[in-house]
Order: structure tokens, then C-alpha cells, then sequence
């Protein structure tokens, strides 16, 4: 194991190395912005890229650790196990505190380092700034990691065999969610040290929302898509068919990007208008921060959760440390330096920046009330209660509410133009699309009359979504006012940043819809069956044909083989096998749900105990629209990648942006 | 005026930190409880499963016994389940649930999917039962000498260490 040993060694340094490199990239280049000395300022893009570079040889180094199961490395032991698959050895590297939190240290200098690359056309002060606060942040983080948390700590003698990793976290959905959710919890830093940047230096302008657009959209569209990964895995690894379950660390995850979203909407504004600038830095300031509250959180023992990593009081003291730092410094800059940035463009009410400032404050209470049912049982502990749970019946009482203001006018916002809208003319252009919504309501309530009221509400709200994003972007290329046959070749030639609002605001639509059907129109059958018994899940039936143990490569499982027909008696038209395994190591046990996904509904069995007569729990859902979860978020994903593929949006083009701005800037005018 | 507007942020921020540090500072969890000591209040919870008697004050009399205050909403009951199973199946104290603020369908396929540990299982859906016994939230643990009395009140999820030092201990000084 002599070269284990030394590649371990090497991450070890690395780490070490990256800290000096991040402080160089701190110090040096705010001095320069100040002086106002190039040669200093150009110390910063090549200091950031440094630091990813010798990070990622640190992240390799944990990697080889796990995938050669290097039992002398502690953190390996702790968390892996020789037989366990390749792709859970590469994933179990970040499935534990020490290496996710190099991974969230890689990943925040990859912004830093893509930033420096990407941002040539940077005023020279601004890129300076930003990445000097950037690396303040890495410096914070690394010393944490040097101090309490040191992924590379050595055990002597090193054991035969590793604890395994915990087996709910084995799992393909899991290997890729922290990664894609990091991407956007730490890609949320840029915006931060833009914002930070912009407070030293005083200015914010329409050219400083150009360059912090793109790398938001970027972050926001790793968050949809780590959280839908997330919840994807609750959904079929959980075996209890919810796919939100407002745990601390979700809601960890959910604050920020709330609040990414709120900042994505501002921005524009400024961009746009030349207003709300103090508003959309301190969106920018509160975005960053709570994924900071988050990682401190689930990581210092201060809220239980199923999936709270290892906690230790010390790390959390430290952590809060650096909370104080850069949150509180941060907000400080802030109450010092805003107050003189007050912009320009007034508008009234009903307009484009009416409605973005509606979508704000609705998104903000949102987050905010997410925050206060996370902290609540936190509050309640420091006041002498304990640790509780005040659940889903606070958040459905608090912020669904919330929701349905926000879709009704998400649906009519993109058609009033900025500073003063006529509401009776857009009420004219959206009166198709409300028809076409007020019908899908009547049919949903004929549908589900006496079922469930709110199941109603929702289903109505994303058809209005869903066909408002549709005509307003048929609108947009010109439908009622241009011959049929130009509209296709109109629509093609409509900016992509048109194209991702419409998708995203669709694909807020098709989730609605999902969550609706997911939630309040789930059919449940749980019994317990023998073999060749069958239960009828809504129209279809579902024959229990045995169970048989399995050995999996860790661990060994019970599965339950279900036919699935159409009709009683009928040709089975599926075949559904979940399984409850039991991990070896551990002794742990998971449970693997089966689904079966059509286009409207999905099929999901979970098996519970057996009975010990020969009959095992059975529980089986049917669940309209489930599939539309994931649908809505990829499109959601989809139009967030669209956005950013636009070349008005891309950093080194900001003189593309007066030319192709049109459609974007005035809805189409109202005539 | 606006500048204090702006200092808003911060002073928030300020707030919810220092929470934070009393909160790290302070890990003892044990609430003093009015009723410590106390005979177990008025309640009557109808059975949740068939078969199943439900809990009421007279259940609580001749035995030594633990009540614990679960909901199948609640996450942290779900993560102190294998020590109440354990509690229930290992050392043998009779374990009786209160299933507070949840639905019928929901407490039983918690129970299907987790493992039924409790002898007797009260469903205390308005949360009445609750109010008698001064339940701030769910989980909670209750350890009930022979003669009825609360002995221990734990607000939050049983962990390995209340277990070791304080449930199995105290049990075992109550059985003596």
C-alpha cells in the first residue's frame, strides 16, 4: 500500500497547498482593485484557477482512496467496504461530512475558476472583487476542513474491512444528487461575491446584472435539478411514495433556491430598468446565505433529520463562525453601502416591474416562512423546549397558500410591458387561455367532484400555467396578428431566453400538476397478501405471485413478484418487483419500491414485514400525474439550460445584447 | 429612517445567530415537566388498530411502563423507532403509543412499514390527550412508575446515549 499511502499524503497537501493559494487570491487582488494596480488585479483569475486545480487533485486523491478501498485512510473505513459496487466507492467519497465537504470546497473553486475564465470581457476592478471574496470563502471553508474535518486522517493499523456506507445513500439517484445540488447551493456564491464586489466598489448598473444573471441561472438550474434528484430518490427509495416530506434538509435546499429564483426575476429588472438594485443585491447576499445556514445546519447537530450527517457540537461552533463572518459581514457592507444605490426607472403598479416585484415578495415570505417552520422547533428548544416537528400541516397551512397567488399572476406577468401595462388588453390576450383553463377546472371538478376541493384548485392552477406559457409565447411570435403558417418559423426565430422563460414558467405548470396528483389524489391499498392473492389498485389489478431471496453484491433482499393486469384475468401487462433489502455490513435495512410510470399515472409497491404466517404487508398506490414531477422539473431544467445557451446572455457578448434584447425587453407592444 | 430600514437585514441575521449559539451551547434536554412526579392526567384515547386496546389513565397502574407520543408525519419519530422497538422487545417494559394529530390510514401504514413495538395504541387525533399531558410536539416519552406516576418526560427523539444514561437506568431503579 506504499503508493496508497503517498497519493493519500498528496491530498492531504494539496489541501494545505489550495488554503495558501486561496489566500494569496483573497488579499492580493482586493489591494489591487483598490490601488487600482493591473498588475496585482491580475494576480486574481490565475490564482482561482490554481486553486481548482490543486483541489481537484486533493478530490482525485479521496476518490483513489475509496475506489482502491485504502482502509488506512479513516474516513474510508468509516464509509466504504470492499465489496461494495464500483459506483457507490466513487459516490461514498462525498456520501460523508469530510468529503462532501471537499467536494463543496472543489466545487466553489470551480466557479471561482470558471468566473476567471469565462469572464474576459469582466471589468478588471469587478472580476478582481468577486474573486477575491470567493476565495475568502474558500479560505473559511478549508480551514474548517484543515481543523475539524480533515477527509485524509490516517488510522493505524488500518483495518481488514470498511463499516460500509450507509445503505439508503446506495443508491444511483443519490451518487448524483449531491454533486448536481452543490453545483447550485455553491454556484449561488458567485452571485454572492458579485454582490459583495459591487458593494465595495458602489455600483451597480445594468452591465453588473448582465454578468450575474447568467451564473445565477446556471446555479438555479443545478438546484432544480439536484432537488428533483433528491426527491426522486425519497420517492422510490423511501418506500412511503411521498417525495417531500419538508425535512430540515430539504427545506436546506429549497430556502436557497427560493430565493435563486426571486434574484433571477430581479435581476432582470435591473438589468432592464436601472431599479430595485439594493433589493437585488441583497436577494443576492440572502440566496448564498442560506445555503451557508443550510450546510450549517444539517451539518451541526442543531436539527435532527433522516439524513443529518455525522454532528459534532465543535464543528458546529465553527461553522457558526464562519456564518457570522461572512453573512453578518456581508449584511453589514450592505446597511453601510446600499443606502446610496438607489436607482433610477419608476413604474406604476401593473407593469412588467410591478408583477417582478409581486414575484419577489411572495417568493421572499415563501422562503421566509420555510425558514421559520425549520427554526421554529430550534426556537422552541432555546426556549426550553426540544427537539420537534411541526411537519407538513404548518407548510400546507403557510405555504401553499402562499403558491397560488404567485401562479395566478406568474401566468399573466410576461404579457404586461414594463413601466405602465394596459390590464384590459392583456386581459383581452389572455382571455383564450384563461377559456381554455376555467374549462380543465370544470372538468376537473366533474372529475373529482366530492373528492378533494384543493385537488381542484391545483389542477386548475397548473392548466393555467401550463396554457398561459404557451400562449404567450405564441403570442410573442405573433399568433393573431401574422398569417398561421409564418407563426412556426416566427417561433423558431424568437430569442432562446424567450424560450427558457416559457419552458421554465411550463414546467412550473406540468409540476404543479404532478405535486397536485402526487398529494391529494393518491389511491392506497395496504394488506397484507399471500401468494396468488390479488388486490385491485384502481382500475388495474396486481397479482401477488411469491416472494424469493435474492443476494445482491452487499447485500441480501426479499422480493415480491407482482403481476400487473389491466383487467381481471386478463394478460398481465407488467411485470413489478420491489424489494426490501438488508445490508450486510450494517445490518441495515432499505426498502426498494417498484413504479411503474406511464404518461398520466404511476404504480408504486413497496413491500412492508411479513407476517410470519406466510403473508407479507403490501402497499400499493396509484398516483395520477406522479410522473408529471419530474417531467415538470426536467422541463423546468430544460428551459433554465435554453436561457443560458442564449447568446445575449453569455458574458463575452454583452454588445449581441442591444440587438436581439428586443422581444425581451417590450413584449410584444401593445397595439 | 431608511438607513435603519437597511440595517434590518443584519439585525435579523444577528438575532437568529445568537439563537443558533445558545442552542450549540446548551445540549442538556431534559424539560422540567409540571407533571413530574405527578399521576398521569386524564385521558382516553380510543384504540388506532383493531385488536388493540387504546390507552387510557387507568392503563397506567401495577407495571412499570413507557408512553411514547408518536405521529407518522413526524421524522424524528421515525428515527427513535428502533429504540422504542428496542425498549419494547430487548428490555421488555411495556410500551403503549399515543398516536397524536394524524390520520387513521397514515399511523397504521407507519406502523405496517416500521414494526409495531406497542402493546397498546391510543389514537388521539384532535390532539385532546395531548393538551391533558402538555405535549409540545411529537416525539415525546414518558416513563410511568407502578403507581401511575410520570417519572421522566422526554421532549424530542429518544438517542443511544438518553437511552444509556438516562431511560434504562431509571427503569431499572423503578422495577427494583
Amino acid at each position: 500500500m506504499i503508493d496508497g499511502l503517498s497519493i493519500a499524503e498528496i491530498g492531504h497537501f494539496t489541501l494545505v497547498l489550495a488554503l495558501c493559494v486561496a489566500a494569496v487570491q483573497a488579499i492580493v487582488p482586493m489591494v489591487g482593485a483598490a490601488r487600482d494596480d493591473m498588475a496585482l488585479m491580475a494576480v486574481a483569475p490565475a490564482t482561482a484557477i490554481a486553486q481548482f486545480l490543486v483541489l481537484l487533485i486533493s478530490f482525485a486523491a479521496l476518490i483513489h482512496a475509496f475506489v482502491t478501498s485504502d482502509f488506512s485512510v479513516l474516513n474510508v473505513v468509516q464509509n466504504s467496504h470492499s465489496l461494495k459496487p464500483m459506483l457507490y466507492k466513487v459516490s461514498g467519497a462525498w456520501g460523508n461530512h469530510e468529503g462532501s465537504l471537499l467536494l463543496w470546497v472543489t466545487v466553489l473553486a470551480l466557479f471561482g475558476a470558471m468566473v476567471a475564465f469565462f469572464g474576459r470581457n469582466l471589468p478588471p476592478g469587478l472580476k478582481a472583487r468577486t474573486l477575491s471574496v470567493q476565495a475568502m470563502i474558500s479560505v473559511g471553508f478549508l480551514l474548517f476542513m484543515l481543523f475539524t474535518s480533515n477527509p485524509f486522517v490516517r488510522v493505524f493499523p488500518p483495518p481488514f474491512e470498511g463499516q460500509d456506507l450507509n445503505p439508503l445513500l446506495q443508491d444511483p439517484g443519490l451518487a448524483f444528487h449531491p454533486p448536481m445540488l452543490y453545483l447550485g447551493y455553491v454556484g449561488l456564491s458567485i452571485s454572492f461575491s458579485f454582490a459583495v464586489a459591487a458593494l465595495i466598489e458602489g455600483k451597480v448598473d445594468a452591465a453588473w446584472a448582465r454578468y450575474v444573471r447568467p451564473w445565477t441561472l446556471l446555479a438555479w438550474t443545478c438546484l432544480t435539478a439536484g432537488i428533483m434528484l433528491g426527491s426522486w430518490w425519497a420517492y422510490y427509495e423511501l418506500g412511503w411514495g411521498g417525495f417531500w416530506f419538508w425535512d430540515p434538509v430539504e427545506n436546506a435546499s429549497f430556502m436557497p433556491w427560493l430565493a435563486a429564483t426571486a434574484l433571477l426575476h430581479s435581476a432582470i429588472v435591473v438589468e432592464k430598468r436601472d431599479t430595485l438594485k439594493s433589493w437585488t443585491i441583497l436577494l443576492a447576499i440572502i440566496g448564498f446565505s442560506f445555503s451557508l445556514i443550510g450546510t450549517f445546519l444539517v451539518r451541526s447537530g442543531v436539527l435532527t433529520s433522516v439524513h443529518a450527517f455525522a454532528t459534532d457540537p465543535e464543528r458546529g461552533v465553527f461553522i457558526l463562525l464562519l456564518l457570522v463572518i461572512s453573512i453578518g459581514g456581508s449584511l453589514a457592507l450592505y446597511a453601510w453601502r446600499a443606502p446610496s444605490m438607489q436607482g433610477g426607472g419608476l413604474f406604476r403598479p401593473v407593469s412588467r416591474e410591478g408583477a417582478l416585484v409581486l414575484n419577489n415578495l411572495l417568493l421572499t415570505v415563501a422562503s421566509a416562512v420555510v425558514l421559520i417552520g425549520t427554526l421554529f422547533p430550534l426556537f422552541l428548544e432555546v426556549t426550553g423546549g426540544d427537539k420537534i416537528s411541526v411537519g407538513p400541516p404548518f407548510f400546507n397551512l403557510t405555504f401553499v397558500p402562499l403558491m397560488i397567488p404567485l401562479f395566478i399572476a406568474l401566468g399573466i406577468g410576461p404579457y404586461l410591458s414594463w413601466k405602465r401595462a394596459d390590464l384590459w388588453a392583456v386581459m383581452g390576450r389572455v382571455k383564450i387561455a384563461l377559456g381554455i383553463t376555467l374549462a380543465a377546472g370544470a372538468i376537473s371538478l366533474v372529475l373529482l367532484y366530492g373528492d378533494s376541493g384543493y385537488a381542484v384548485i391545483g389542477l386548475t392552477l397548473a392548466a393555467w400555467l401550463i396554457v398561459s406559457a404557451v400562449n404567450e409565447l405564441l403570442t410573442r411570435a405573433g399568433l393573431g396578428r401574422t398569417a398561421l403558417a409564418n407563426i412556426p418559423r416566427r417561433l423558431f426565430g424568437l430569442p432562446r431566453s424567450s424560450w427558457g422563460m416559457t419552458l421554465a414558467h411550463l414546467g412550473v405548470g406540468v409540476l404543479v400538476a404532478g405535486a397536485t396528483g402526487a398529494s391529494l389524489l393518491t389511491t392506497e391499498v395496504i394488506t397484507v397478501m399471500k401468494p396468488k392473492e390479488t388486490i385491485q389498485v384502481g382500475p388495474q389489478s396486481l397479482e401477488f405471485l411469491g416472494a424469493e431471496e435474492i443476494r445482491g453484491p452487499n447485500y441480501v433482499a426479499l422480493r415480491g413478484n407482482f403481476a400487473v393486469r389491466d383487467e381481471e384475468g386478463g394478460k398481465p401487462v407488467a411485470l413489478m418487483s420491489p424489494e426490501n433489502r438488508r445490508y450486510v455490513a450494517r445490518g441495515q435495512e432499505t426498502t426498494e419500491a417498484a413504479i411503474m410510470s406511464g404518461f398520466f399515472t404511476d404504480v408504486y409497491v413497496a413491500l412492508g414485514d411479513l407476517d410470519g404466517q406466510g403473508g407479507i404487508t403490501v402497499r400499493a398506490y396509484r398516483k395520477p400525474f406522479a410522473p408529471w414531477l419530474w417531467w415538470g422539473t426536467i422541463v423546468m431544467v430544460l428551459g433554465g439550460l435554453i436561457s443560458l445557451s442564449d447568446r445575449r446572455l453569455r458574458i463575452g457578448a454583452p454588445k449581441a445584447s442591444r440587438k436581439s434584447a428586443g422581444p425581451d425587453a417590450q413584449p410584444a407592444p401593445a397595439e | 429612517m431608511s438607513r435603519l430600514f437597511f440595517l434590518l437585514p443584519l439585525l435579523l441575521f444577528a438575532a437568529m445567530a445568537s439563537y443558533f449559539f445558545v442552542r450549540l451551547g446548551d445540549d442538556a434536554s431534559v424539560v422540567p415537566s409540571a407533571l413530574i412526579d405527578k399521576p398521569v392526567p386524564q385521558i382516553d384515547a380510543p384504540p388506532l388498530v383493531e385488536g388493540k386496546p387504546g390507552v387510557s389513565t387507568a392503563d397506567f397502574t401495577g407495571e412499570v411502563k413507557v408512553l411514547n407520543i408518536w405521529a407518522s408525519w413526524c421524522v424524528p419519530c421515525r428515527a427513535e423507532h428502533p429504540l422504542v422497538t428496542r425498549l419494547a422487545q430487548t428490555e421488555g417494559v411495556p410500551v403503549y403509543g399515543l398516536n397524536w394529530k394524524d390520520k387513521k390510514q397514515d399511523a397504521v401504514a407507519w406502523l405496517n412499514e416500521l414494526g409495531d413495538p406497542y402493546g397498546q395504541i391510543g389514537f388521539d387525533e384532535s390532539g385532546r390527550n395531548g393538551i391533558e399531558l402538555g405535549v409540545y410536539g411529537v416525539p415525546e416519552t414518558y416513563v410511568i412508575d407502578k403507581d401511575g406516576r410520570i417519572r421522566y418526560k422526554r421532549v424530542g427523539p429518544l438517542t443511544p446515549s438518553i437511552m444509556k444514561d438516562e431511560v434504562l437506568p431509571l427503569l431499572r431503579d423503578l422495577k427494583q
